[in-house]
């Protein structure tokens, strides 16, 4: 088994983190989402232009970038947290200029070789596969696919063809942020996407508080949660550990009890 | 912008993008998911228009009444004595309604939007002359309209700020990054996917994701089809140098596109080249950029080793985007035109010259043309014709040019 095929056979839905490198201690920004239970670490790779991501992503794409954070750094920082955390599954988040810049097959080795399982890549449909598609696929990166509330039934096979270690439900139209998830169709949609795939279903966007990620945790196989995460670290820079490992903490017991309640 | 190649046979340069939206290697659709299922509604919304004579007949009638086409193909009489070489003549935009050639583009998009049943309208703007032409065709068809523009260009551009406020839009200035026209852009897309419902983003610019390049060139194309006809019936041949400046390709793409099969036309499209290629300070993604992905089109860049998008810099607002339209990108690569840049200084110069010779004040966009014409119209021949896209009017550049040449106003 892979190492996401593992994070996702757990008895419990998978709590996804998602933080931006070069943000902060980063190094110590993943152990504190490690220590606090996270099963799957999503490392988003800064870009001068995230356009699908709103203010609190934004801010960290631009505060690492401020601090000089550069694609090798964050392949760096992937490698040493493999490293440490033989086990827990890393993907890579980010846009596709940073990660076709020097070639896909460059990127994709330089991942592979950094330990990560996964890549996301925003700006990447599945019309423009071929600019980083095969590359990942070749070096064995699970090329993760984003579904949307526009994305219908007749477009669905074409977004999971090539598409690999789970499907990434962005539960509302719109960036990354503060928008509440609509919790009641959610429900429906990852029942749709999940009759279609074998794919596990990770929900996202405007998770914020313990109580929506197990809403979510009562219906899909992940909860992902990024601007909550992200914006702790703007707020307390070097003392942001602590706090990134008390909200996951948090999120993942309350994702344990949803499950355990779904199941009672 | 029904007109039927010449002789568009298996070497046509006309017959580009493939059906993916692809330039040769460029062009595309690189957008977020959530915006996928709307841009490929739009292409066929766009393919049922373009079929339909009433959206043709529409789309006509508006630039005849409205902009006031077909503009004028102008002999530079004196501006060609002065430089003493190839005869320069001006496809004359600047003449249009709201002073430049964007409102050919915004007509045609909005008739589109309206087609499609969509009540809100969004755009982006540098230096305001899209954002001015959005708000009008808005402001005609009365639909809401929310102008994104770069917070640093809000100060640049004032002017052009209490123009599209007049005419009833919301500006609103953009903060995020280095706030100007990219981060314009960013926050039209992002405002486009959160409100794909009813919402239709008016681009630009011939760039963006498949059908923006094509659907953008072929509105603008109705000035190379005019000028070409015009030339036919006033000179009895066609032009040996076509010219224009470059910011996202538009206005160029416009001109150059219903003559890319005449072989014997040359064409020369202008960049930005600021302070100098040698520096940062440019804007030329064609001359000093490299091959990348951004706002949902692979094209040529201003970028770092990393990837990462670097500022443009131009004395035009107009110009300073750090990207270009994919179909240059190709045309570039193939060979079919050639592109040069300009510099500040040059364009300040090229806009002096045109104020003295013809009594025309030129927005500073295409002064950068008139640079270049006037230094290959001094080593062509007198019986040849240079023909350039006047494509904008300067009143917009006039406190621009006042603070450069030290004068107070
Ligand atoms: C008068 C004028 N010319 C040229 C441009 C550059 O755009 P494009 O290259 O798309 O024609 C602009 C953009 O604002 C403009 O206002």
């Amino acid at each position: 088994m892979t190492r996401l095929q593992t994070a996702f056979s757990k008895p419990h839905p998978a709590f996804v983190a998602f933080i931006t490198a070069g943000d902060g201690d980063t190094a110590a920004n993943l152990d504190a989402l490690a220590a606090g239970g996270a099963d799957v670490i999503e490392l988003g790779m800064p870009f001068t232009d995230p356009m699908a991501d709103g203010p609190a992503i934004q801010s960290a794409n631009l505060r690492s970038l401020g601090a000089g954070t550069t694609t090798v750094d964050v392949l760096q920082i992937a490698t040493d947290f493999r490293a440490r955390h033989p086990d827990i599954p890393l993907i890579l988040m980010g846009y596709a200029n940073p990660m076709i810049r020097r070639g896909p097959e460059w990127f994709a080795d330089a991942a592979s070789k950094a330990g990560v399982d996964g890549v996301i890549c925003v700006d990447i449909p599945p019309e423009e596969d071929q600019a980083l598609g095969p590359a990942l696929r070749a070096a064995s990166i699970a090329p993760i696919r984003l579904a949307t509330p526009t994305t219908d039934a007749a477009r669905l096979p074409q977004v999971l063809e090539g598409s690999g270690g789970f499907l990434y439900y962005v539960s509302v139209a719109g960036i990354t942020g503060k928008q509440q998830a609509a919790t009641a169709s959610i429900e429906s949609a990852v029942a749709a996407l999940k009759a279609a795939t074998d794919l596990p279903v990770a929900v996202g966007f405007g998770v914020r508080t313990p109580e929506q990620a197990a809403a979510i945790a009562a219906v899909a196989d992940g909860v992902v949660v990024g601007s909550a995460l992200v914006e702790l670290v703007g707020e307390y820079g070097l003392e942001a550990p602590a706090k990134l490992q008390e909200l996951t903490t948090a999120m993942v017991s309350a994702i344990k009890e949803a499950k355990n309640s779904a199941r009672a | 912008m029904n007109d039927i190649p010449l002789n568009s046979g298996p070497n046509s340069y006309r017959t580009q993008p493939d059906e993916r939206g692809h330039f040769g290697d460029f062009g595309g659709r690189y957008v977020a998911e959530t915006l996928m299922p709307l841009i490929l509604d739009l292409e066929r919304e766009y393919r049922a228009a373009q079929a339909d004579p009433a959206f043709t007949a529409q789309f006509d009638d508006l630039l005849e009444h409205y902009v006031g086409r077909p503009s004028p193909l102008y002999f530079a009489e004196r501006l060609t004595e002065e430089l003493g070489g190839a005869q320069v003549w001006f496809k004359r935009d600047e003449l249009n309604h709201t002073g430049a050639h964007k409102i050919n583009n915004c007509i045609g998009q909005i008739l589109l939007a309206m087609r499609m049943g969509k009540t809100r309208i969004i755009a982006e703007t540098g230096a305001g002359q899209h954002g001015v032409a959005t708000a009008t065709v808005c402001a005609r068809f009365g639909l809401p309209c929310v102008i994104y523009m770069g917070a640093e260009d809000v100060k640049r551009q004032s002017p052009n700020v209490f123009r599209m406020k007049l005419l009833g839009a919301e500006v609103v200035p953009v903060t995020s990054g280095g706030a100007t026209l990219k981060d314009a852009m960013n926050e039209g897309l992002r405002d486009w996917v959160a409100n794909v419902h009813d919402t239709f983003y008016i681009i630009g610019t011939a760039a963006g994701p498949h059908p923006y390049p094509e659907m953008v060139r072929n509105f603008q194309s109705v000035i190379g089809t005019e000028a070409r006809a015009q030339m036919l019936d006033r000179v009895g041949r066609l032009p040996d140098l076509l010219v224009a400046c470059i910011g996202g390709g538009s206005n160029a793409l416009g001109l150059f596109h219903p003559f890319l099969d005449d072989a014997d036309v040359k064409m020369l499209g202008v960049e930005a080249a600021g302070h100098g290629l040698d520096g940062d300070e440019h804007a030329a993604s064609l001359l000093g950029g490299a091959p990348g992905v951004l706002h949902g089109n692979k094209t040529y860049l201003l970028q770092d080793e990393d990837g990462q998008i670097t500022e443009g810099h131009s004395i035009s607002a107009g110009l300073d985007y750090p990207g270009i339209g994919p179909e240059h990108a190709w045309l570039k690569e193939s060979g079919r035109v050639e592109y040069t840049a300009v510099t500040d200084d040059e364009a300040l110069e090229g806009f002096q010259l045109l104020c003295r010779t013809e009594g025309i004040i030129p927005a500073l966009e295409p002064s950068h043309a008139l640079a270049a014409v006037a230094e290959r119209a001094k080593a062509m021949s007198e019986d040849q014709i240079i023909l350039m896209n006047l494509c904008g009017r300067g009143d917009k550049d006039i406190f621009t040019v006042a603070e450069k040449l030290g004068v107070e106003m």
